[in-house]
């Protein structure tokens, strides 16, 4: 046993080279195991699109649907409270009136309204806060809450307060606007999980 | 190469240089190691492959008796890749006492076992009880057909007991017939007991082994010839020359266990059993039942005893030839009486009983998972006297048989 | 030694061709290609419309099958889910309760997702071309491979109802100028005449079967795909592995 006469940087080469081949094993092995951690067929079979008729729904009435285990706010909205929320007074105590923040929702809801042509409205119905189901008060009178309450959503848990499009108010725990999902309308029959193309 | 602060600051806590210095980078391997020394460490391996897979599988896998065949090809479809996770573990498991046998059959050619090495096979052979056990509870839980009645042929054979028999397989199965309360202890028992147990003899094998030193394939003392350093001058470095440069044999390893995940993934039937694919029926016994072909050689013994021996029962004594068959393996370091430790060194007589046993041993192996004949029954009679003449024949002729010297150094 | 394991090794590997349950029945061959989408596809109508009456591919989604077999999802939804109710994610349970089963032949039909697992291709191909007349049992037939089964023959339509055993030939006639198999029929006769000639039909089941055999293991494909990669990683590994050994025990050999 001995090492003289040893090439040095060859075999400091080959260490090199034998680590990275071992690296890219290692993710190889790796990949079945992190994917494996994606939502299986069966959890996606039960997230899949959910269809919801709306036909008999009244001005001013909300219904909640069940998508992917999370409640979904369908609301129809009247004219006027339709008026107060392009308001630009009204917009101004909001955090994101114009809903920038694209994560929050899909292109063709980014607008004053957050909807498919303005009348119906359909919103994840959780706080951005830490995930309370927020109530609807639907009343416009002044509330504890809210002196000047042209209806919206209050979250119980921590006091946030949304419009009747889902934006947050300012000066409230949550930080941005309620999240409208995927969704399309063919008519009376809105399919929640498809995207409008 | 001065040690970094920051391991200074460790090792006056932990010794982890000492550690690695004690285990790796200073414990010194014969020079003579051939490729049957590989399989230790590919057993290690696949131990690996079953932790880390079995802790995949246990995400999605439900024991019950209603879902757990369901939750198994749930695995296999909406699970992504989770087949491949699955045949890892099913693959892995055959692989696992494959290369456990050739590590064992490894120790007898060169008779690892013997002083000072006794210790280190008894906790060899105790992980190889927990791992048959393992094995068994194991492939319960698929649930299918032969998961039933293969748990049931095994608990039967409790039954065989005087007196206690009855009591303790309904105690084992926890109902009158195998349940799906019995399926929850096994799941239990193979996801968290046994492995815990298993980890813990592997630990207590491999420290044995450092402390004493491996032998080799000329079963020379290599500690005796060392240098001014104290460095056996027929010792190399365990690290890297047997972790990094035991790489390409890795390689070939995976080699065939990948052919076999890849490419045959039931193994011809022998590995994942055809019945199996079936849901576990209770009114129904499938057409033919053999146990996993891991367990095929002692399975053989328990059927070879079908005849009364005075007055014990066949079955009775078909379990206790199974038992013994198994008990003999543990006190094998005293049965060889042997001056010389490899069978290079020895007598004609040590040489051909270790061949003819292997060759009885396979054959039961074989025969386990062929249906019952007078033939094979004969052959299997004659396979079982044999195992047990190896063992217990060894004293005699390891002592008297001539023995050729072992040189002082290992031959170059 | 060598020789005796290689041997052992022989015998362990030959013993796994013939597994299926019957024993000594004499089964056709059949090799399965799932590369041929028209086949499954073919297969897959064949089961919906004669077999999916009573027996479930329970473990299996409607949209994995449509995505393997290349069917678009509407198409699919009109022309292949008969079941009012049922979603594109379903699992295909489509079958009558074990009950109803039980008491209309016998025993509850079985699931048949894993058929080919369980039996062999070999096996499931022979049972469908191994129903002949038997009046002594309840529906008047009975089978060459799984005697006395309490399955009618529902393909009976398609092939049509042969009066005794069918008996395959062993081997294929080779006809001595095109070098192309003889198609020679099992069936010596006929008691109720077919919409199909015995080629055809055995068409039909071989498609059936291969689509049967997709449904065992609906991943086989990319399973023989990755482990392509698999061994091409394997083989550079070891290659570079190797001249690191070599580097490292120079230091030995001195």
């Amino acid at each position: 046993m001995s090492q003289d006469g040893v090439n040095e940087s060859r075999r400091r080469f080959l260490y090199i080279a034998t680590g990275a081949v071992g690296a890219v094993g290692a993710v190889g092995v790796a990949t079945p195991f992190v994917k494996s951690w994606f939502p299986s067929e069966k959890a996606k079979a039960v997230g899949a699109p959910v269809k919801v008729d709306v036909g008999g729904l009244k001005l001013g009435e909300m219904v909640i649907a069940e998508w992917r285990g999370k409640p979904i706010f369908i609301l129809r909205r009247t004219p006027e409270s339709i008026g107060v929320l392009k308001d630009a007074d009204f917009k101004s105590r909001l955090v994101d009136p114009e809903s920038s923040l694209e994560s929050q929702q899909p292109t063709y809801a980014q607008n004053d309204t957050r909807a498919l042509g303005d009348e119906l409205l359909v919103l994840e119905g959780v706080c951005t806060h830490l995930g309370c189901s927020p109530k609807f008060v639907p009343e416009v009178e002044p509330q504890t809450y809210d002196a000047d309450w042209q209806g919206g959503f209050f979250c119980p848990c921590h006091g946030s307060r949304f419009d009747l499009a889902g934006r947050v108010f300012k000066n409230v725990p949550a930080p941005s606007n309620m999240k409208v999902p995927p969704h399309r309308i063919d008519g009376g029959v809105i399919t929640i999980g498809e995207e409008t193309v | 190469m001065a040690k970094p602060a920051i391991m200074e600051w460790i090792d006056r806590r932990l010794p982890v240089t000492s550690a690695y210095e004690k285990h790796m980078s200073k414990y010194y391997a014969p020079i003579n190691f051939n490729w049957w020394y590989v399989f230790g460490l590919l057993a290690m391996v696949v131990f690996a492959n079953q932790i880390l897979t079995g802790i995949w599988l246990t995400m999605s896998y439900v024991p019950s008796a209603e879902e757990a065949f369901n939750s198994v090809e749930y695995i296999m479809r909406d699970v992504e890749m989770g087949w491949l996770i699955r045949y890892m573990h099913s693959t892995g498991a055959s692989f696992f006492f494959l290369t456990v046998y050739l590590h064992m059959f490894r120790g007898v050619l060169y008779g690892s076992y013997q002083k000072p090495r006794e210790l280190i096979w008894v906790f060899g052979m105790f992980v190889y009880l927990v791992m048959m056990a393992e094995g068994f509870m194991g492939y319960v839980l698929p649930w299918g057909q032969t998961s039933y009645w293969g748990a049931q042929v095994i608990i039967s054979l409790f039954g065989a007991i005087p007196v206690i028999g009855d009591g303790l397989t309904e105690w084992i199965r926890g109902d009158y017939l195998i349940s799906g309360i019995t399926l929850n202890r096994f799941f239990a028992l193979h996801v968290i007991a046994l492995p815990l147990v298993l980890a813990l003899l592997v630990v207590l094998h491999v420290l044995a082994l450092h402390e004493v030193g491996s032998n080799n394939p000329d079963g020379i003392d290599i500690k005796k010839h060392v240098d001014d350093k104290g460095v056996p001058l027929d010792g190399v470095p365990f690290h890297p020359y047997f972790t990094v440069g035991k790489m390409p044999q890795v390689a070939l390893f995976l080699f065939v266990f990948c052919a076999v995940i890849f490419y045959m993934p039931e193994g011809g039937g022998y590995f994942l059993e055809h019945p199996n694919f079936e849901p576990a029926n209770g009114l129904k016994t499938p057409e033919h039942i053999a146990p996993t072909w891991y367990y095929g050689a002692f399975y053989s013994i328990l059927r070879a005893v079908d005849f009364p021996i005075l007055f014990i029962e066949a079955k009775l004594g078909g379990f206790m030839a199974m038992g013994g068959a198994i008990a003999i393996l543990f006190v094998l370091p005293w049965l060889d009486r042997s001056p010389v430790r490899s069978w290079r060194y020895k007598g004609w007589m040590s040489r051909t009983a270790i061949i003819v046993f292997a060759i009885a041993f396979a054959i039961l192996t074989y025969l386990g998972g062929q249906p019952v004949s007078t033939l094979n029954g004969i052959i299997a009679k004659i396979c079982t006297v044999i195992y047990f003449a190896f063992f217990l024949a060894m004293p005699w002729y390891t002592k008297y048989e001539k023995t050729k010297p072992v040189p002082e150094r290992v031959p170059r | 030694m060598i020789k005796k394991i290689i041997m052992a090794a022989g015998l362990l590997f030959g013993a796994t061709t013939g597994w299926a349950a019957g024993g000594d029945v004499h089964l056709e061959h059949m090799s399965p290609d799932m590369k041929d989408t028209v086949s499954l596809q073919n297969g897959l109508r064949t089961y919906m419309d004669y077999c999916a009456g009573c027996h479930s591919l329970g473990y299996a989604r409607y949209n994995r099958v449509a995505r393997d077999l290349d069917i678009p999802e509407d198409i699919f939804m009109e022309n292949i889910v008969f079941a009012e109710d049922a979603k594109f994610g379903d699992l295909m349970k489509f079958a009558m309760s074990a009950e109803n089963g039980k008491a209309w032949f016998g025993s509850a039909p079985p699931d048949l997702t894993m058929v080919t697992r369980v039996r062999g291709v070999d096996w499931v191909y022979s049972y469908l071309l191994g129903f002949y007349k038997d009046e002594t049992r309840p529906y008047g037939v009975n089978n060459a491979v799984f005697k006395d089964v309490g399955m009618p023959h529902v393909l009976m339509d398609l092939q049509g109802l042969c009066s005794s055993a069918p008996h395959p030939a062993e081997d294929a006639k080779i006809d001595p100028l095109t070098g192309e198999s003889i198609h020679s029929d099992a069936c010596a006769g006929y008691s109720v005449e077919g919409e199909l000639t015995s080629h055809e039909y055995e068409e039909v089941v071989y498609n059936l079967v291969n689509f049967l055999n997709y449904m065992g293991e609906p991943y086989q494909m990319d399973r023989k795909r990755i482990g392509l990669y698999v061994f091409a990683f394997l083989a550079v590994f070891f290659f570079v592995s190797l001249l690191l050994q070599k580097e490292l025990f120079k230091d030995i050999k001195h």
